[in-house]
């Protein structure tokens, strides 16, 4: 089902009492937010603070330790034809001789049944979510054959092909030069300005400052808010284990804390 | 170069039965490449000796034994990568060389079938009959249909297993599949090829395609085709300088591989050069 004919509903995401981890190794514990359409949140935290586990979670990749998490009114993992999801980067990907339209029709697969070819609205998403990441030139080049910026673009080029009311990205700016992180950006606006909801996992404080939320996380949740609110020094300290402050479009770090 | 074909019936079986074990192997053994899972597939063709071995001593059909040992394998691998705390390919490399310890044990211990060692191991190409040519065709039939169904997710499995399992693919059950169809393919494989080599039938034929096509479709029919390719060569060899035929079939599989790829590798710096 594709954004334009589902049923609009604005609460995307909702997590009551969330703890995330895997096995019984909790992660993050106590998660209460949600999400409504349109919507952008992003994950903020260190290596290991939790982040990437929070954004498989609400892909369905990992079970709830305690507590729920509901996409849409239903529980994770039920609602995948409306989720499109960025994780790291797979190795086996590059052994694939396959070219970029086809890697970029692949996020298709599952909005029809098996024996139902591609119909126009699947080309059209795939054209257009080309274009959005400036790649149509590449369409026909094997995936092997591109840089690692290039590849990223066609990653985001599978997401934006989705149509989904759920976009969850993890780490989505890696590799990306100027113009792609631009395009991304535009690209990510649209999205937005269509109803859907975005979560984004960085450690980059920056590119979360352009969602309209923050999570900051530390194995917990440190602060969650507008990054006005949320990115003061003493959150970043306890999210970063230093002190930053944002000076104009940067941050500086200002202290270290120790026994972090 | 036609005439052993042309003259002999137990040629022409040969052949066909390569052409079809061909087909087979490209299919399967494309989704093997494309999933890295060459160690494990291997693993899973050197497993169905102690069944093969079993059910030659008790009398039983063969096919039986080497079916029964690869569920047993596709169990065994089942168990060691969702609970082993050792890397898979330790537990996995283990159970492969435990299993055809046992296999040459059994074989080696029994008299009534100790002289078959070899064309179990082996196999035995030239000795294919109608029987087995109807069920390679019946197995490539059943291997055509349920990847055609199923291709999609195998697909997107061997891209990015996160992504196929938020899409909504069950990832373990066509890792599974696949496993079964590589234990198929071993199954109805390894009279002409033998044990140890019909691996290198599934692999090679298929890793060929990977390096020269850009399309899953282009590298299947690539494979296919160095298959058929390597069966009338290598039953040629064999015909003429009384080499072992299953072996010729695969040590020409196995050269074309090595040809193509330095061959990728020289093309690759010439345009480096020009660039």
């Amino acid at each position: 089902m594709t954004l334009d004919h589902a049923p609009k509903s604005s609460m995307i995401v909702c997590a009551h009492h969330l703890s995330v981890g895997y096995g019984t190794n909790v992660v993050v514990a106590g998660i209460d937010t949600d999400l409504v359409a349109g919507g952008s949140v992003a994950l903020v935290g260190s290596n290991g603070s939790g982040k990437s586990t929070l954004l498989k979670t609400l892909a369905g990749l990992i079970p709830p330790i305690e507590g729920s998490a509901e996409i849409l009114g239903r529980a994770v993992g039920e609602t995948t034809a409306e989720v499109a999801y960025l994780g790291q980067y797979h190795r086996n990907a590059l052994s694939l001789p396959m070219r970029v339209v086809d890697v970029v029709r692949m996020s298709r697969f599952d909005q029809r049944s098996r024996w139902r070819k591609r119909s126009r609205i699947d080309d059209e998403l795939v054209d257009e979510a080309m274009r959005a990441m400036q790649i149509e030139d590449l369409a026909l080049i094997p995936l092997r054959d591109l840089s690692g910026g290039q590849r990223q673009r066609v990653r985001l080029a599978q997401v934006l092909a989705r149509r989904a009311r759920l976009i969850l990205l993890d780490e989505p700016t890696t590799g990306l030069d100027a113009p792609g992180r631009t395009a991304y950006l535009d690209a990510i606006a649209r999205e937005k300005s269509r109803g859907a909801a975005v979560v984004i996992a960085t450690h980059d404080v920056s590119e979360a400052s352009t969602c309209d939320r923050i999570l900051l996380l530390a194995g917990r949740i440190v602060a969650d808010g507008p990054p006005g609110a949320v990115l003061t020094p003493e959150n970043l300290l306890e999210t970063f284990g230093i002190g930053l402050a944002r000076v104009g479009d940067r941050l500086i770090v200002t202290e270290h804390m120790h026994n972090h | 170069m036609i005439e052993p074909f042309l003259d002999n019936e137990f040629m022409q079986r040969a052949l066909l039965a390569g052409v079809l074990l061909s087909a087979l192997a490209a299919i399967v053994g494309t989704y093997v490449v494309l999933r890295g899972l060459a160690f494990i597939g291997d693993a899973l063709a050197h497993g169905v000796l102690p069944g093969v071995a079993i059910a030659a001593i008790v009398g039983a059909p063969i096919l039986v034994g080497a079916g029964i040992a690869s569920v047993t394998m596709i169990a065994g691998i089942g168990v060691i990568t969702s609970r082993s705390r050792l890397s898979n390919d330790s537990a996995i490399g283990l159970l492969f060389v435990g299993l055809l310890s046992l296999g040459v044990v059994l074989v080696s211990s029994s008299r009534r079938i100790a002289g078959d060692l070899e064309s179990i191991l082996f196999g035995e190409f030239l000795g294919i009959d109608s029987t087995d040519l109807i069920m390679l065709a019946v197995s490539l039939v059943i291997a055509v249909v349920i990847v055609s169904a199923t291709s999609r997710a195998l697909l997107v499995s061997s891209f990015d297993e996160d992504l196929a399992q938020a899409m909504g693919f069950g990832v373990r059950a066509h890792y599974f599949l696949l496993l079964g169809l590589v234990a198929g393919t071993v199954v109805v494989a390894f009279q002409a090829v033998g044990t140890l080599l019909v691996f290198g039938l599934l692999l090679a034929p298929a890793a060929t395609g990977a390096l020269v096509a850009s399309r899953i479709g282009t590298m299947m029919a690539v494979a296919t085709v160095v298959g058929v390719i390597s069966s009338y060569f290598g039953l040629l060899a064999s015909y003429h300088f009384g080499w072992a035929a299953g072996a010729s079939v695969v040590l020409c599989a196995v050269a074309i591989f090595f040809v193509v790829l330095f061959g990728v590798k020289a093309r690759d710096m010439v345009v480096r050069r020009h660039v």
